[in-house]
């Protein structure tokens, strides 16, 4: 049993727990994620690691919620326990030799960038953020990732914070203006992290990107996270997560993500009007 | 006077009808008069052929005369000299090819049920005993094992047995390898694994799951923390795929996949979070007694169709027999002679085909099996919305990728001596781990062997 030391609603659909995993704290780099089930029937959901404190023993997940584990995830408390979390698992995010970089996170997946920045930052490389909500509501870890680059760019769909638009509006306009980049690194959803890729690919900018494909195991035994990198079939858990974007075919993993959808949204409305009748 | 009849008792089963909409145990077990009744069949052969076919040594005649006498506790007692998961392997153990194979009264007529009566000694031990075996003296040296399943389980019981202090690290969330991820509930019900996992808590094991070790901790690691000797027994978890095209498409598992989803997350069962997609026809593609657990489940989750796709024709098949008629019996559609060649989707990219091509046997290839061979223009497409590729798997690269001083061969297995002696000091390694994927008994006997090269090493030291 994992406990919860802190939790924190980052917004209405996003929340932050950071959990006593000393063994994992120990070995946690950015870019890696735990697999963690809430209860004793709980489904194994992988998770990119958020922040991690190796003297304190904890590592942080941020979760957006979307699915009946995560609502019941999101039903726990501080000082409550996650019944299994195990990692860290994946290969590091590779942040060796790297002077200047664009990391573009969208929405919850900025939780998976903010680490990954802050390494970077740490190192010495210069780092500009572009970050991009739906909403001014949906904006999470605005003041970590300002803390831990020299530019920082805000981007929501409707314009109710930072700049109306897309972070690949932002991101071009960086590129546009003279920013030699040695790599960008994308993180978010599947739809933005091609989008990215498209764009850079036209200015020739390596692009790494972060999977999160549905997995049970998380240790390669069940094949279920296969993407098609390369024109290779390559596990998101072993081989990644992180993997060259302009290989990486996302209209197959955006299918592949929805192979359960109609059993998540069945599930998803019985978890919530279970909590619902306590 | 023995029983001379030239046929086993037979096994009672549960109807195959009834069955194939169940996860309950198929085959039911022997009633006290039926075992004594198969075990007087047993003609106490002076020079025991049967216990040359038993790859961890179960004094089979003697267990078998205490049936006969009724002593039920005693032949479980001589079992449990040799082998430390009866009930398991009394269950999964290839019996045709190993002991059973080796009795004289094969020679005309049936060979007597071992495996039957195995497994009818661990049951009724299991329900009339309940004591939980004691904690021996600890000799105050650790050993940690890596893996907990079949071998892993096997070494550590051995060593706790000798009084060491051991610690299994598991990376799933539960004990129990294959026999809890990959063997069904309908052939080896899970309550009977987590009783094997009891039993060696109570001699003192420590089980630590969650603990993925290559990636939470490393085998270096291990030894700063006091362990003095290591049993690798990781297992060959890593699936293997065709690379033909559409094998990414929805609705395509690997046999640990579709396994798992059913085995260790319970996806049968309306409370368990863990989704596996609802399919109506199912084609399995492989021979082996993965695929046929993989087929077996898909009838049960409902499929109005299963196939088997296997290349080669029923002969070369690697499942066992007994395997293969379950399955027939429960109304899987044999389609041997047959490879696919491609997997066909839809527009959303579900699964709604596999293109086959039929095969036929040429001359005997390495493995002494004779080479399938398509047939030129013979292509046909089988319906099916959902496809299990049961083609094998390879031993994990975790601790291989990161444990300096570890030899491994082509096929990424480590490289063991007969003892289990790796090329690293203290290390050992067993099960499917060196040998590749292959059976719940072999593993257990490395892990058993392992058990005591590991001792002597730790004795040879202090």
């Amino acid at each position: 049993m994992y406990k919860i030391v802190r939790k924190q609603v980052l917004n209405p659909t996003v929340t932050l727990m950071e959990v006593d995993a000393p063994l994992i704290a120990k070995k946690a780099e950015p870019g890696q994620f735990i697999i963690l089930r809430v209860d004793e029937n709980g489904e194994r959901i992988p998770l990119t690691v958020a922040d991690f404190d190796r003297e304190k023993g904890t590592v942080t997940i941020i979760f957006q919620i979307v699915g009946a584990t995560t609502e019941k995830l999101n039903h726990l408390n501080d000082g409550d326990c996650i019944h299994d979390f195990v990692g860290p698992l994946g290969v590091a995010s590779h942040t060796e030799g790297l002077k200047k970089v664009a990391v573009v996170g969208g929405g919850v997946g900025c939780a998976i960038a903010y680490p990954i920045a802050k390494k970077l930052h740490n190192l010495g490389c210069e780092v500009h953020a572009v970050v991009g909500f739906r909403n001014k509501d949906l904006v999470i870890l605005e003041d970590e990732f300002k803390a831990n680059s020299s530019i920082m760019k805000i981007m929501t769909d409707d314009g109710s914070y930072g700049t109306k638009g897309l972070v690949t509006d932002a991101l071009k306009e960086l590129i546009e203006s003279g920013n030699k980049y040695d790599e960008v690194i994308a993180i978010g959803p599947l739809i933005m992290m091609k989008f990215v890729c498209k764009l850079t690919k036209e200015y020739g900018i390596k692009t790494v990107v972060s999977m999160n494909p549905i997995m049970i195991d998380g240790t390669g035994m069940c094949g279920g996270c296969r993407l098609t990198v390369g024109g290779e079939t390559k596990f998101a858990c072993v081989d990644g997560p992180d993997f060259d974007g302009h290989l990486v075919d996302f209209d197959e993993a955006m299918e592949r993500g929805t192979m359960y959808k109609e059993f998540e949204t069945k599930r998803r409305e019985e978890t919530c009007n279970l909590f619902k009748n306590v | 006077m023995p029983n001379m009849s030239l046929k086993k008792n037979e096994m009672p089963v549960q109807d195959a009808n009834v069955r194939n909409k169940n996860f309950t145990e198929v085959a039911l077990g022997y009633t006290e008069e039926q075992a004594v009744d198969e075990a007087n069949r047993c003609l106490n052969c002076k020079n025991k052929p049967c216990v040359g076919g038993c790859p961890v040594a179960i004094d089979i005649p003697s267990f078998i005369a205490k049936i006969k006498e009724k002593d039920f506790e005693g032949a479980y007692q001589i079992i449990a000299q040799s082998s430390s998961l009866p009930a398991v392997c009394g269950r999964v153990c290839p019996q045709e090819t190993q002991c059973e194979s080796k009795c004289v009264r094969g020679v005309k007529g049936e060979p007597v049920g071992i495996g039957r009566l195995e497994r009818f000694v661990a049951d009724w031990h299991n329900k009339n005993c309940k004591d939980a075996p004691k904690a021996p003296e600890k000799n105050g040296h650790k050993c940690a094992v890596i893996g907990a399943g079949p071998s892993g389980l096997t070494c550590a019981g051995d060593l706790a047995k000798m009084g060491y202090d051991v610690t299994v690290f598991e990376a799933l969330h539960l004990a129990g390898g294959v026999l809890v991820y990959g063997i069904p509930e309908f052939r080896l019900p899970k309550s009977i694994v987590q009783h094997e996992v009891d039993n060696l808590k109570a001699l003192g094991v420590k089980i630590e799951t969650n603990v993925v070790v290559g990636k939470t901790i490393e085998v270096d690691e291990l030894f700063e923390d006091g362990f003095e000797a290591i049993f690798i027994g990781s297992g060959a978890g890593l699936p293997n795929f065709m690379n033909i095209p559409g094998e990414n498409l929805k609705g395509v598992y690997s046999a640990n996949e579709f396994l798992t989803r059913v085995n260790l997350m319970k996806a049968y069962k309306t409370d368990s979070d863990t989704p596996i997609k609802k399919n109506s026809s199912v084609a399995v593609v492989g021979g082996g007694n993965v695929a046929m657990d993989a087929a077996r489940c898909a009838k049960r989750l409902g499929a109005e169709n299963v196939y088997i796709v296997y290349r080669r024709s029923e002969e070369e098949m690697p499942a066992r027999k007994e395997e293969v008629e379950h399955a027939k019996e429960e109304g899987i559609i044999f389609k041997t002679l047959n490879n696919p060649v491609e997997i066909i989707g839809n527009e959303h990219k579900f699964v709604t085909g596999m293109k086959c091509v039929e095969m036929e046997l040429g001359e005997p290839d390495q493995s002494g099996r004779r080479r399938p061979i398509p047939k030129e223009g013979s292509e046909f497409v089988l319906d099916v919305d959902c496809v299990v590729m049961s083609i094998g798997t390879s031993p994990n690269p975790l601790i291989r990728n990161t444990t300096k001083g570890l030899d491994t061969n082509k096929h990424g297995c480590f490289i063991a001596d007969e003892n289990g002696k790796t090329s690293r000091e203290g290390v050992f390694a067993g099960g499917d781990a060196v040998t590749g994927a292959a059976t719940v008994i072999l593993a257990m006997g490395a892990g058993k062997t392992a058990a005591k090269a590991m001792d002597e090493y730790i004795k040879s030291r202090s």
